[in-house]
């Protein structure tokens, strides 16, 4: 399966995904897209459909060959697939797209929730009050999830606060913590290894497994905003929550 | 009804088929590396074919549950007892109250899956039983069972009970029927056999003799393998053009290649997506296969059509119905 249109292109990834490619490079209009054509495609489940997934520049449709092949006979599952996902992505563009969410996440900048504060300030030469306010001015946008669960890989981060990563890894960064890793910012839903500077935590859990229908505090398309909270507000949000 | 592990092992952990529809969530399928495997052992204890069983590599515990129980192995042969005396793979086995089931070094292939009628009655967690250890998420605790742990075992189902009362009849204390399931995919010949793989995403951008180079020369599985992935050894594969990667999608059976050339082969719990350039997607079918590796094991690989690959995919899928409508037959007529 694939196929050459306009603005996008379909082609099969194994026996059991069709990807549709919008562009080369990230950027938010492609984001736009992803999510608009996501949103149409999972409330149109055919037989078979298993599920979708957005990438920074593609989406990939997962489907069952057997299933597809029974629904569909007459012609290759990924055929199938392929010209479904074609006409979601006609009838999503012609639709309007799925509106932006806002997300403001509380963090307590520095100290013990963000050991590596100290050390972005002096290598940029600012103080640490200088590093939370250019964290915080920007509006950051979600291009997608992934590394782990609710891991979201953002845009939007001012490069006057670029910092590389660390030079040794630390074996376990508690869940919570935001980082800045080159250009890139983050935050870690869960405990994991990592390399990222942590400039701060966030109370409100990243990932929440016991909600089925919402498990990540984040999702693609997200308009994030990062505000500071003290550390009597870290703890009194951390109390709130279930 | 609990299942008692009691003695520790490598990597014990309870799978079913998987969770689906979170890997946009940045949350993987999971689920059993064969899923042939656990899907016979279930079938052969009358389970549906999505019950949580136990995925044990290259070393299993001991067990024992504290009620009679329908168990049936699959996948791996790890030299199965039961109070001593051999019992065979895939086939239902009926143990009463009490008696020790262990294992041996396995005779071939690296996972056994166990299911016991009823199935493991752990918590579902975003639809699935499934450990993903890495997250601490599903299974038991989810996390590797170690000496100790009792798992509770649903309630039988009704092909369950048909085979417990025929198999308590036979006098023995361990019984089992007489009849087996097929072994695809893991017997002997299976293993060594080429694994068939479509081009991945950046095939094409590969240069000429690395493409050649994955079809010609054999890999080894390194002792980096586990269920996030395999790290292979052997020939380097290179791009013709180094180039920026932006993260794109990764699958179950992409094979990557990072920019030191050794080829790293994804499997149940790998990340969702991935920076380093594919050079291959192997056939579902073949990543059933690829679970039984060792390390220390090789691999070839031959790429064939989407077409191929599309084919290969439903004939498994019919000759695993066949096999599983055969189960269920011999059960209803009585199970022996």
């Amino acid at each position: 399966m694939e196929r050459q249109r306009d603005s996008y292109t379909i082609r099969s990834v194994g026996e059991a995904s069709v990807l549709a490619v919008f562009g080369d490079t990230i950027s938010p209009a492609v984001q736009k897209r992803i999510q608009t054509v996501q949103a149409y495609a999972e409330k149109r489940r055919f037989p078979g459909f298993i599920e979708t997934v957005g990438s920074y520049t593609g989406l990939t449709l997962y489907y069952d060959p057997w299933v597809v092949a029974q629904s569909f006979p007459g012609k290759k599952a990924a055929d199938t697939a392929g010209d479904l996902l074609d006409t979601y992505i006609r009838e999503a563009e012609a639709a309007s797209p799925v509106p932006s969410r806002n997300i403001h996440i509380p963090v307590c900048y520095g100290g013990a929730y963000g050991p590596d504060l100290e050390d972005v300030a002096a290598f940029h030469h600012m103080t640490e009050d200088d590093v939370i306010r250019i964290h915080t001015e920007p509006e950051y946008l979600v291009y997608m999830l992934g590394f782990c669960p609710g891991f979201p890989y953002m845009g939007g981060m001012d490069p006057h606060i670029a910092t590389p990563r660390r030079q040794s890894p630390r074996l376990s960064i508690p869940a919570g913590s935001i980082g800045i890793a080159g250009e890139q910012t983050g935050g870690y839903p869960i405990s994991t290894p990592g390399g990222w500077q942590l400039i701060g935590r966030t109370p409100v859990p990243m990932f929440r497994p016991w909600d089925e229908t919402e498990p990540t505090l984040l999702q693609a398309g997200d308009h994030v905003h990062f505000y500071a909270v003290s550390e009597e507000e870290f703890q009194q949000i951390r109390r709130q929550k279930p | 009804m609990n299942m008692h592990i009691l003695g520790n092992s490598l990597m014990t952990t309870v799978q079913d088929l998987g969770r689906t529809g979170y890997q946009k969530y940045g949350v993987n399928v999971s689920g059993a590396m064969d899923p042939y495997s656990l899907r016979t052992a279930n079938r052969l204890t009358g389970n549906p074919e999505n019950a949580a069983a136990l995925e044990m590599t290259l070393m299993a515990p001991s067990v024992v549950f504290d009620g009679p129980s329908v168990i049936a192995l699959a996948g791996a042969d790890m030299n199965p007892s039961a109070g001593g005396i051999p019992v065979p793979m895939n086939r239902p086995v009926y143990l009463p109250e009490g008696t020790v089931l262990s294992f041996g070094r396995p005779r071939r292939g690296c996972r056994c899956y166990m299911a016991v009628s009823g199935g493991l009655d752990v918590p579902s967690v975003m639809g699935s039983r499934s450990t993903y250890a890495r997250a601490s998420l599903g299974g038991f605790q989810g996390r590797t069972l170690i000496k100790g742990d009792s798992l509770p075992v649903g309630k039988m189902p009704e092909k369950g009970k048909k085979l417990q009362n025929i198999l308590e009849k036979q006098k023995r204390k361990t019984a089992w029927t007489p009849w087996s399931a097929g072994i695809y995919p893991i017997c002997e010949s299976f293993l060594f056999r080429p694994f068939r793989y479509t081009e991945g995403l950046q095939y094409s951008d590969f240069s000429e003799e690395s493409r050649t180079a994955l079809e010609r020369n054999r890999y080894r599985v390194t002792v980096h393998a586990d269920r996030m992935g395999y790290r292979l050894e052997g020939e380097k594969l290179h791009l013709a053009v180094q180039k920026e990667m932006i993260s794109e999608m990764a699958s179950l059976g992409t094979i990557q290649i990072p920019s030191e050339g050794y080829p790293i082969v994804l499997m149940a719990e790998h990340q969702t997506c991935a920076g380093y350039p594919e050079i291959g997607q192997i056939i579902l079918p073949d990543t059933a296969r690829a679970a039984q590796l060792k390390p220390g094991d090789t691999m070839t690989f031959e790429k064939i059509s989407l077409e191929e690959a599309e084919n290969i995919y439903i004939q498994t899928e019919k000759q695993m119905r066949a096999m599983t409508a055969g189960i269920d037959a011999h059960i209803e007529q009585g199970g022996l």
